[in-house]
């Protein structure tokens, strides 16, 4: 096997294969549910939790799986992770938990996550498997939160408004009023305003690399 | 004096798209003049604020993207969508609302698609779409046609309407609820789900009706048919696509105004009210974003007129033509294909 360099592995999750951004995985939750910074936030740490569990397990398992049947095992392992993922939310942020609904569960089927268990973590060390999970986890955190700011200030004026749903009541006063007296854009909080969002990172990204 | 003999073709130079534009602008004075006389200064104040922050989002858009600004600038497709969409959204709004729409526009929906001639979508019917999805408040707030006496907006002054427009004040004698109205297809609608027949909502409020199809929007409606007409005989658009968008909203509602006369308002009521005469002639007849084909384009209005006759019927919206017309942009292509003319003499392909 090659050597891993954990350098080369935390830009392409970061950055040069991001999920989000280059791959275009995981697009139903980027846009469904970063109508506000708080649900992108709260979704992504939980898919990068549940990335970081499978790939670390399916890391461990790789040796022991026979190659014909290795999508159902993955899947199992990936089930597994995302319903305690799940009871753990359910557990400790009861409101998040209700304000994600059906999108906690569908974890199971975001592509990153199977995505990085078939092309990495199925034929990598334990400790690269986690390197790749936790920095593609990152990569997509930071996309959906930016893309969840955006929609919240443009749609709301506001920004970190409900972060008491993930870290308790004492977060209330982390909300931000961006644009006081704002009547509100609501495209922005709309699914169309998810896809201009989304289109415009892109493009983004692209002027950056284009540059360099 | 020597008597010219000048060979043919006589030439009249290139039509060229500034030209073209031109002649929309000038098709749209009749629907302007008489929209102003209705409904007020505010129109107008639509119009030109739209304007200026349509050429300020084109130039910054074509910096951007380095083109060049005289060429681009002055081919007129920014002001006929200004215009339009200041046509289109409701006088006396505030200056902000005509300025996003423009920016949803010109820089979304035209330059962000690769600029004038790529557009898939009619820019002037997204910047409606947007306003009045993300709106819906501010969208429905139509500027009341004189009937209430001496507070209508016609009666307000200019330097009142800009006082309105830009610093939201307004006047002691009159107050925002005075001046403002559901449209008449919106308060109809309204009244339709209340589960009131058409008698007796017209008798709640007889003046609104007008005369044929809505105080004010009826003469706007006609005004906007007399520049259509106009087009059409400098053969700026072709009279399919406004034939049978009109045709088919004609035929629709004239089956349902015969089947339940009591639920269903009749065929010449929908023809003039609303913003139809707008969408027939001066935004589903864009030809970017319309089918080019004759027989396609006549498919192309019998569908808008079919989906806008839907939507204000049965649909949650009062009015439907953005919409209809944006379904309609989506399916030109398919439609073009379907239905490419066969040249003169070629055979039919054997099935």
């Amino acid at each position: 096997m090659a050597k891993v360099s954990y350098k080369e592995i935390s830009i392409n999750g970061l950055w040069k294969n991001n999920p989000v951004l280059v791959q275009l995985l995981g697009l139903c939750p980027a846009l469904a549910v970063t109508a506000s910074f708080v649900n992108a936030l709260g979704l992504s740490m939980a898919t990068t939790a549940t990335l970081i569990a499978s790939n670390v397990v399916i890391s461990l398992i790789r040796n022991f799986v026979k190659s014909e049947i290795r999508i159902p095992v993955f899947i199992i392992v990936i089930a597994s992770a995302v319903t305690v993922v799940e009871l753990l939310v359910k557990a400790f942020a009861y409101d998040l938990y209700l304000v994600l609904g059906i999108f906690l569960p569908l974890i199971v089927t975001n592509c990153v996550i199977l995505g990085r268990a078939e092309a990495f973590a199925s034929k990598n060390t334990v400790v690269a498997s986690f390197v790749d999970g936790l920095m593609g986890g990152i990569g997509f955190t930071i996309i959906l939160c930016s893309l969840g700011a955006m929609r919240e200030v443009i749609g709301n004026g506001t920004l970190f408004d409900g972060m008491h749903l993930m870290f308790g009541e004492a977060a209330k006063a982390m909300t931000l009023t961006i644009i006081p007296n704002y009547k509100g854009f609501l495209l922005a909080i709309l699914p169309p305003g998810a896809f201009i969002g989304l289109g415009l990172l892109l493009a983004g990204k692209n002027i950056i690399d284009h540059r360099s | 004096m020597p008597f010219q003999m000048i060979a043919a073709p006589h030439l009249r130079g290139p039509n060229t798209t500034s030209k073209y534009m031109f002649k929309v602008v000038i098709g749209l004075i009749p629907g302007i003049i008489a929209a102003t006389y209705f409904f007020g200064w505010g129109v107008l104040t639509n119009i030109v604020v739209a304007n200026i922050a349509a050429l300020l989002f084109e130039t910054i858009a074509l910096k951007l993207r380095k083109h060049s600004l005289k060429k681009y600038l002055t081919d007129g497709s920014a002001i006929v969508t200004a215009t339009l969409l200041g046509i289109a959204i409701p006088q006396l709004s505030a200056w902000w609302l005509p300025v996003v729409g423009v920016f949803m526009a010109i820089v979304i929906a035209k330059h962000l698609y690769g600029g004038l001639g790529y557009n898939p979508f009619n820019p002037a019917a997204i910047g409606y779409v947007v306003l009045l999805i993300s709106f819906p408040k501010e969208m429905s707030q139509w500027a009341t046609p004189d009937w209430l006496g001496p507070v209508s907006p016609d009666k307000l002054s200019f330097a009142e309407t800009l006082g309105i427009v830009f610093c939201n004040t307004i006047p002691d004698t009159t107050s925002l609820d005075l001046l403002t109205h559901a449209s008449p297809l919106d308060f109809l609608k309204g009244q339709l789900k209340l589960g009131l027949e058409i008698p007796q909502i017209i008798g709640k409020d007889p003046e609104m009706w007008g005369s044929f199809a809505g105080k004010g929007w009826e003469w706007m409606n006609v005004a906007l048919l007399i520049g259509g007409l106009y087009m059409i005989w400098k053969k700026v658009i072709t009279w399919h696509i406004p034939v049978g968008m009109l045709g088919s909203i004609l035929i629709l509602s004239a089956i349902v105004y015969v089947i339940s006369p009591e639920t269903a308002v009749n065929p010449i009521y929908h023809i003039f009210s609303g913003g139809i005469m707008l969408g027939a002639f001066f935004i589903a007849t864009d030809p970017v974003t319309s089918c080019t084909s004759v027989k396609g384009r006549l498919f192309f209005g019998i569908g808008a007129g079919a989906l806008t006759y839907i939507i204000r019927t049965w649909g949650g919206y009062p009015d439907g033509i953005a919409f209809a017309v944006l379904l309609m942009n989506l399916s030109a292509p398919y439609i073009d294909r379907f239905t490419i003319p066969t040249i003169y003499g070629a055979k039919k392909a054997e099935k």
